[in-house]
């Protein structure tokens, strides 16, 4: 259990993006937690949000994940990915899904600080009231061994639009 | 015309900065959708594959005498 919980930095969107990025983030903490609540200009129902994590600059190799999904609501399934540019298997609606929706992402990266491969989770429904929404469970890892300071979030395709938000959080085991 | 931008949060200055892309962001974007846009094409044509064959053999069943009932409970 967390003893310390603290917002680091949050993020509202005043305009559309093309990608959100968290630098210098302290390495005071033991692990850290990224809630984001987005929907994107692009043309489709819903997309993957992309994520890479680095030390002064992005990483861009040595992603690989493994996810249990549905986008029908009904049936589940799983897929895997390795050797990737970047973290993707996380879901947000776009502009052809219900209006004024946004997703729920959540990200946790313990120990980002350490000097071994990092491991993610992340949660992530893309919201849409159909049955075409995706819902998403993710267990991944970076190849990065430097201690995690920069993370930056993309859309696969568009932008994220005004009021999307993201919000980062540190938590101590102390 | 505005061009499109980025932004960055400094974690520890509290600084937040807007940041128009340059050219060769904005061309890596405009790569990135012409693949989710293919991506997307081939995810709707494999979906409407999969319902087209599930139709055909349901029909299949139905011309062997199956009630909607029976071939129901075969794909259960």
């Amino acid at each position: 259990m967390a003893n310390t919980y603290e917002l680091i930095e949050a993020q509202t969107l005043s305009t559309s993006a093309s990608s959100v990025t968290f630098s210098s983030i302290p390495q005071t903490y033991t692990d850290i937690r990224i809630f984001i609540s987005a929907r994107g200009t692009g043309p489709y129902t819903n997309t993957n949000l992309k994520m890479q994590v680095g030390n002064g600059t992005v990483s861009t190799s040595g992603y690989s994940e493994k996810m249990v999904y549905t986008s029908n609501g009904t049936t589940a399934a799983s897929y895997g990915q390795s050797a990737q540019a970047q973290s993707d298997l996380q879901y947000f609606p776009l502009a052809t899904s219900t209006a004024n929706t946004f997703s729920n992402n959540d990200i946790y990266i313990p120990n980002y600080t350490g000097s071994t491969a990092k491991s993610f989770s992340i949660d992530s429904a893309s919201e849409y009231n159909a049955p075409a929404a995706v819902l998403a469970m993710d267990a991944g890892l970076s190849s990065n061994t430097s201690a995690i300071n920069i993370i930056t979030f993309t859309p696969n395709a568009g932008n994220f639009a005004q009021y999307s938000t993201f919000y980062l959080y540190g938590i101590k085991n102390s | 015309m505005t061009r499109p931008t980025r932004v960055e949060v400094n974690c520890t200055t509290g600084e937040t900065s807007i940041i128009e892309l340059t050219d060769a962001e904005i061309a890596e974007i405009e790569v990135a959708a012409l693949a989710a846009a293919d991506q997307q094409a081939a995810a709707e044509a494999e979906a409407a594959a999969v319902a087209a064959a599930k139709a055909a053999g349901q029909a299949k069943l139905a011309a062997l005498g199956l009630t909607a009932e029976e071939i129901a409970a075969l794909s259960k």
